[in-house]
């Protein structure tokens, strides 16, 4: 079954974007627990993209896509800002962070800890960064 | 939705974090804990009505680590749900900042009974 959502590139709509998603795994009876971490991975994943890619524009926007077929669920974040190979993002240390005072630089941590496989499709047109997870609780 | 509120009660300074904390409000908790580390030396967290946190709310935790070990402050997070703790458990910022479950816990530790 597939889920669609469409989401202008400003940071006042992560409330929405996580509602959207909280609501679909809902609909397929996923724990509390992990639904909290999916949520979580698609909102960092979003949050970069709406500050990063496209500066909080928004006039711009995010499609999201949701299949889940039994137990597997990918997320597609669709846009056409500039893209960002999260696959070759390489991770900083805790340690480095704490020391430097940083108060970003963590959220694709969590984003590889919480899904099973994080890919980046570049197309001509637009960008899809696919996020994979195979639900322990459905 | 993010509301913030504090206040002083028996030389402890309270900040109570109610709703989600995310890119968008992160900054209004990071103004709070700013202010309360420019003049208090025990600060407690109330995160009781804290329903999400993401990275934005835990880098502002984590960027505060260093200061207060250099101003011997002592900071205590308390009363998180169990969804909220398990996001400071999956990088293992629950071993870099003091969490504890109840108020009474944390108040012992700012107490430094």
């Amino acid at each position: 079954m597939e889920y669609r959502f469409k989401v202008s590139c400003s940071k006042n709509r992560l409330g929405d974007i996580r509602q959207f998603i909280k609501k679909v795994l809902e609909k397929h009876k996923v724990s509390d627990l992990e639904k909290n971490t999916i949520v979580l991975a698609v909102d960092e994943v979003c949050a970069n993209l709406i500050i990063h890619s496209h500066n909080c524009n928004p006039t711009e926007q995010l499609e999201l896509r949701v299949n889940i077929i039994n137990k597997n669920v990918t997320f597609d974040i669709i846009d056409k800002g500039v893209g960002f190979n999260i696959e070759n993002y390489k991770e900083p240390s805790i340690v480095d962070i704490v020391r430097q005072k940083k108060k970003g630089g963590i959220g694709l941590m969590l984003v590889r800890r919480i899904m099973d496989d994080i890919e980046f499709i570049e197309g001509d047109k637009m960008n899809v960064y696919r996020l994979h997870k195979r639900l322990l609780s459905k | 939705m993010i509301e913030i509120s504090s206040k002083l009660e028996e030389g402890i300074y309270y900040i109570h974090v109610k709703g989600e904390v995310d890119a968008s409000s992160s900054i209004h908790l990071d103004e709070s804990i700013s202010q309360a580390t420019q003049n208090h030396k025990k600060i407690l967290i109330d995160c009781r009505e804290l329903e999400y946190i993401s990275s934005a709310g835990l880098g502002v935790f984590m960027s505060y680590i260093n200061e207060l070990e250099d101003k011997d402050i002592r900071l205590v997070i308390y009363g998180l749900s169990e969804k909220v703790k398990h996001v400071f458990q999956i990088l293992g910022l629950d071993q870099l900042l003091t969490i504890k479950s109840t108020e009474e816990e944390a108040k012992y530790i700012v107490d430094g009974i």
